[in-house]
């Protein structure tokens, strides 16, 4: 079936139907949603239920007291997270979260409004949990947990990118990302899963990167982008792995060495750390930062996370640098140091090029690059040449996770400002902490689920057609690897012509390295703008 | 509709079983004494049962949603309210949220036109109401301690003067009786006629709006236009206030109704989503400092997983690494 069109799409009927929330039946759509989870990867992370299945089917195979595991599961977690008792419980459904959710501008569907989303579950949760849901069913707007539900609560948490812009609009702050994590952890009890989460997952418990990059494969990958940096600068830099006894353990998402445009920022992190000659190692086992366990459950995330701390104690490192991914970094920030710390075995982080201790991390010890390379700039230790990057006229996405889980926000402004000449902001209801997601976040970034993702990212597409027709704008820059993995086709689609970039693709651009030949490209092996000028 | 009429009948209900017992000798002092402490007990504990349980929930996880620049280079200026560093920063970025409905003020609404173009504009009419009613409600209930306590309450009377500041008609008019019918009457018919509101309504969403609008109404009857004779019901109020209750004499219908929907509206609090007045104080995205990688926060339950260790990963790829050149720990 072909990809419906971009003015089809944006015909939006925001009126709801009659028809009462309280019935469950979806309808599943190609293009709407996701592929359930292959049964060797379910098998490989010893998850339950593994079969044969697609959410396409009538018989979904469930296991037979599914229902029991269900509520079973549901009362574990009402004790274990003051946050999901809390968020049953509190709201008023007073609706200010309605049109805060990129899904729901973009797809119109009422089920997409986050309290709508967090109804599905609360409405099974009063019906056996409340005195009042038991009572009056119904009436206190309770409904029986049925085969339906699970149904639609797979097509609609498998709807939400756990992007919390909602939650900074509600009143008491209720969380759709806690329900929708809380949601597909229930899901997962009885095997309802995608495969776009749990491959990647599998692959990172396995080989130690969502993408199973064998530890040979990796070193090919580093090796590989050294010979380009070098072919690009004249400069042979050094990047080590497994090195035990280096000062610092870099850690990325690992589309950052294996896809594009990620690969042109790995470029730009090489570049740099060579400059100011960081001693630094990768490690080919903690080869990716992101967690995909993120999007499956708690436990999957402490799962995954641990190899982070495990590598730094055996490396010896004093502390560790971590890349540019969205994420990854929600994980890093607010989970780590909670599921596989305390961190006691290293140093707070401290610069060894500007002496800057990072207090802000004097716990977790691990330091956001844009933190890091902020503080580089600020004092005076990079020498830039901006205008390397006339070509692009640009503007920054603030990511999800940095944005709203850490407050990441004025480190990447700063740096783009001084590696770029034209910088332009979207308009205010669209960054900062009132950011829109590309809309494929939380594994959502799949082929098969192409409809809902150009929905989902209509809002940020269309904050940067704004950009580009006011000012134009012709580079989105980001630090995200999801981002930079599927904002590429949303932008083609909503707004052609504005392409994706890292922050630290800009920087490796615009550094003056020691020793350098006379630079002619970009990191992209593109000429730079005044090398065409002078062609002209 | 059927919601709303539905609960609207039900309330109706309650005000007349109400005012047609206490017509009824014997039952009177039922309506007046028993109900209302039933009530109010049921209240007490039912709200501490409610927040007693959210408290025995630990909270396993630092998840505050940040909506400001965190803390972490000094030459940048970081946001201590919106994005707090420490519990002080918690602490005013709470009291914003629960006396100014911080999060509320933000409210935006999107229009997709044509282009298409999302266009995003303010929408504070819902904060306006909702401060307005909240405000107004406990300056209502504030003001009613001069009812209960003899000698009045110094907060009491001097809220009883702002309130009544505009010194018109006999009695005074206070402004806070004016500000919640209207307020009410805002959120029922955004409630009623708002396409998105009106699907996501439940029954007991317009039970509480009606509920509280009977209320106030049967109150305001009472004050302005049926007159309630005020020293009756200043002695009934302190007799139930020093638990030695005797049921009112001379008050009339509006009375016995106004006293039933209170009592309903008591009792049914702590089974309802009116408990988001307890709850949004525990809410751990807005009372924890975003100083997580400055400050480790401690799961109670934190379990142990299945990891995949580093021996058991060079044990399955060792030889491809030292093919490849790759330090390994056992060679």
């Amino acid at each position: 079936m072909a990809n419906p069109k971009p003015e089809e799409l944006v015909q939006i009927e925001y009126q709801p139907a009659p028809r009462d929330w309280m019935d469950p039946s979806v309808e599943f759509r190609k293009g709407t949603f996701c592929y359930s989870a292959l049964a060797k990867n379910l098998n490989y992370l010893g998850l339950p239920n593994p079969r044969e299945w697609q959410p396409l089917d009538k018989d979904w195979k469930l296991p037979p007291n599914w229902k029991q595991i269900v509520l079973d599961g549901m009362k574990e977690r009402l004790e274990k997270y003051r946050s999901f008792r809390l968020f049953m419980d509190i709201c008023v459904r007073c609706g200010a979260c309605a049109d805060k959710c990129h899904f729901y501008i973009g797809s119109g569907d009422p089920k997409n409004m986050p309290v709508m989303r967090a109804e599905l579950i609360r409405s099974v949760y009063r019906r056996y949990f409340t005195a009042a849901g038991r009572l009056l069913g119904p009436l206190a707007g309770a409904r029986d947990l049925t085969e339906d539900v699970i149904k639609e609560w797979f097509y609609y948490f498998y709807q939400c990118t756990e992007c919390r812009r909602c939650s900074v609009f509600c009143p008491y702050g209720i969380d759709t990302a806690e329900i929708t994590m809380i949601g597909r952890e229930l899901l997962n009890l009885i095997g309802c899963n995608i495969n776009w989460v749990l491959e990647p997952a599998a692959n990172c418990f396995r080989t130690g990167n969502h993408l199973g990059v064998q530890p040979h494969g990796f070193k090919d990958s580093v090796d590989f982008a050294v010979d380009e940096l070098e072919e690009l600068t004249g400069i042979r830099v050094d990047a080590s792995i497994n090195r035990k006894g280096a000062e610092v353990l870099f850690i990325v998402p690992s589309a950052d060495y294996f896809g594009t445009p990620h690969y042109y920022t790995f470029l730009g992190y090489l570049a740099l750390f060579h400059e100011i000659g960081l001693d630094y190692t990768f490690s080919a086992f903690a080869s990716e930062g992101g967690n995909f366990g993120l999007f499956n459950s708690h436990e999957m995330i402490k799962r995954l996370n641990a190899k982070v701390y495990a590598e730094a104690r055996r490396l010896g490192v004093k502390w560790i640098l971590g890349g540019e991914c969205g994420h990854m970094w929600r994980v890093l920030h607010q989970y780590m140091d909670t599921m596989n710390g305390p961190a006691d075995f290293l140093e707070v982080p401290v610069s060894p090029v500007t002496g800057t201790r990072f207090e802000n991390a004097r716990s977790t010890k691990m330091v956001h690059i844009c933190e890091f390379t902020a503080d580089l700039i600020h004092s005076g230790k990079l020498r830039l040449d901006p205008s390397r990057n006339d070509r692009w006229n640009v503007t920054f996405h603030d990511s999800c996770n940095p944005a709203r889980a850490m407050g990441l926000l004025e480190e990447p402004r700063y740096i783009l400002r001084n590696v770029c000449n034209r910088f332009h902001e979207m308009p205010e209801n669209t960054i900062r902490e009132q950011t829109f997601c590309c809309g494929s976040g939380s594994g959502l970034g799949t082929d098969e689920n192409f409809e809902m993702r150009m929905r989902g990212g209509l809002p940020r597409a269309n904050a940067v057609k704004y950009v580009r027709d006011k000012h134009g704008v012709n580079l989105l820059a980001c630090i995200c690897a999801i981002d930079k993995a599927t904002l590429p086709p949303l932008l083609e689609y909503w707004v052609p012509g504005v392409e994706v970039a890292g922050v630290h693709e800009l920087v490796g651009n615009a550094l003056i390295m020691r020793g350098q030949k006379e630079r002619t490209t970009d990191l992209r092996g593109e000429p730079l703008a005044e090398m065409e000028a002078a062609h002209a | 509709m059927k919601k709303a009429a539905g609960s609207l009948i039900c309330v109706i209900a309650i005000a007349l079983a109400a005012a047609a017992a206490a017509r009824i000798h014997g039952i009177q002092a039922v309506i007046a004494i028993g109900v209302p402490y039933a009530a109010f007990a049921v209240l007490l504990l039912g709200l501490s049962w409610r927040v007693i349980r959210w408290s025995l929930a630990p909270v396993p996880f630092r998840i505050p949603t940040v909506c400001g620049q965190e803390k972490s280079l000094p030459w940048i200026r970081s946001n201590w309210l919106e994005s707090p560093h420490n519990t002080a920063g918690a602490i005013a970025r709470m009291a914003l949220e629960v006396l100014a409905f911080r999060s509320l003020f933000r409210n935006t609404g999107s229009r997709l036109e044509q282009g298409p173009r999302l266009v995003y504009r303010e929408a504070k009419w819902l904060w306006l109401a909702a401060i307005a009613f909240h405000w107004s409600l406990l300056v209502i209930l504030l003001r009613h301690l001069r009812l209960f306590v003899e000698p009045v309450p110094k907060v009491a009377l001097l809220l009883a003067r702002l309130d009544g500041f505009f010194q018109v008609g006999a009695p005074v008019f206070y402004i806070t009786d004016a500000l919640i019918l209207a307020a009410l009457l805002y959120l029922l018919q955004r409630r009623m006629r708002d396409p998105q509101v009106r699907y996501i309504s439940l029954f007991t969403d317009y039970f509480a709006l009606f509920l509280l609008l009977s209320i106030a109404v049967s109150g305001v009857w009472m004050r302005y236009f049926a007159r309630t004779d005020i020293i009756a019901v200043k002695q009934f109020a302190i007799g139930l206030a020093i638990f030695a209750p005797a049921a009112p004499k001379g008050v009339g219908a509006w009375f016995y109704a106004h006293l039933a929907l209170v009592s309903m509206l008591a009792a049914y609090l702590p089974f309802s989503k009116l408990m988001h007045m307890g709850g949004v104080f525990l809410s751990p995205t807005r009372n924890l400092a975003n100083n997580n990688r400055a400050k480790r926060h401690v799961n109670p339950w934190n379990a142990p997983v299945k990891v995949h260790t580093y021996e058991e990963w060079e044990d399955e790829f060792r030889e491809k690494m030292v093919a490849a050149g790759l330090p390994v720990e056992r060679p």
